[in-house]
């Protein structure tokens, strides 16, 4: 390679095509989940270790409006990097694996994830 | 062929078959957990805790569980070697996203069977 070729490094001056944005949209989801993980494990363990820690895991998700976002922010995360992911698989069959689809199947992604952040704000409140 | 110490599998084909399998492991897990919740509406502790007794269930969690740790490795690790340059930072982060993996596993090891 040529070392005197220009290089153009800077992130913010470039227009992300939407599949870039779907592909750093999936790897921040999973980060999310990667902390997130806590809470849930949190909920997971007091809520079997007996009655009263269910009951208060049960009223915790109920009333606490920062559980509840926490909660809400992890289904979606979740919904978000699980389609993303379904896609990953799709593109590993060589189906759409060109600019046109490739660009079709992101903006699936992008809006059934937000149907499913929808549903999944319908349900926690 | 680059090899490299910090990844899961050694191998970057290794890697990626992993984090297919697991991805299938833990969609499985999370819808068949989605359906329970949606039919049991308003659960109670005995429904909850009577399904986690269940061996097959134990199992299929256990899967599941080591299925994140395998999967949030290379995800993590990824990511980590595209962002972070300097080896020392690099491998720092990826000792402690280990170290958080390991602690997860335990955690869930512990109660699935414990308690």
């Amino acid at each position: 390679m040529k070392s005197n070729r220009p290089v153009n490094l800077d992130l913010s001056t470039i227009k992300f095509p939407l599949s870039a944005l779907a592909s750093i949209t999936h790897r921040i989801s999973g980060v999310i989940l990667f902390v997130g993980l806590i809470f849930m494990f949190w909920a997971f363990d007091v809520s079997l270790s007996s009655p009263d820690g269910f009951e208060s895991v049960k009223t915790t998700l109920q009333d606490n409006f920062l559980a509840k976002f926490v909660l809400w922010g992890m289904l979606t995360a979740l919904g978000y990097h699980c389609l993303a992911g379904v896609k990953h698989i799709i593109m590993d069959f060589d189906i759409g694996v060109n600019l046109e689809n490739g660009h079709t199947m992101s903006q699936v992604v992008f809006i059934l994830a937000a149907v499913l952040a929808v549903l999944a704000g319908v349900w926690v409140w | 062929m680059v090899t490299n110490i910090t990844n899961f599998g050694r191998s970057g084909l290794a890697d990626w078959l992993m984090q297919r399998v697991t991805a299938v492991i833990m969609l499985a897990y999370t819808l068949f957990l989605l359906g329970f919740f949606l039919m049991n509406g308003d659960l109670d502790f005995v429904t909850w805790k009577l399904l986690f007794q269940g061996t097959a269930m134990r199992i299929f969690s256990l899967l599941a569980l080591l299925s994140i740790a395998a999967h949030a490795w290379i995800g993590l690790w990824t990511v980590a070697t595209d962002y972070i340059k300097p080896t020392g930072l690099r491998v720092a982060f990826h000792l402690v996203v280990i170290l958080a993996l390991f602690a997860y596993v335990v955690w869930g090891v512990q109660v699935l069977w414990g308690a």
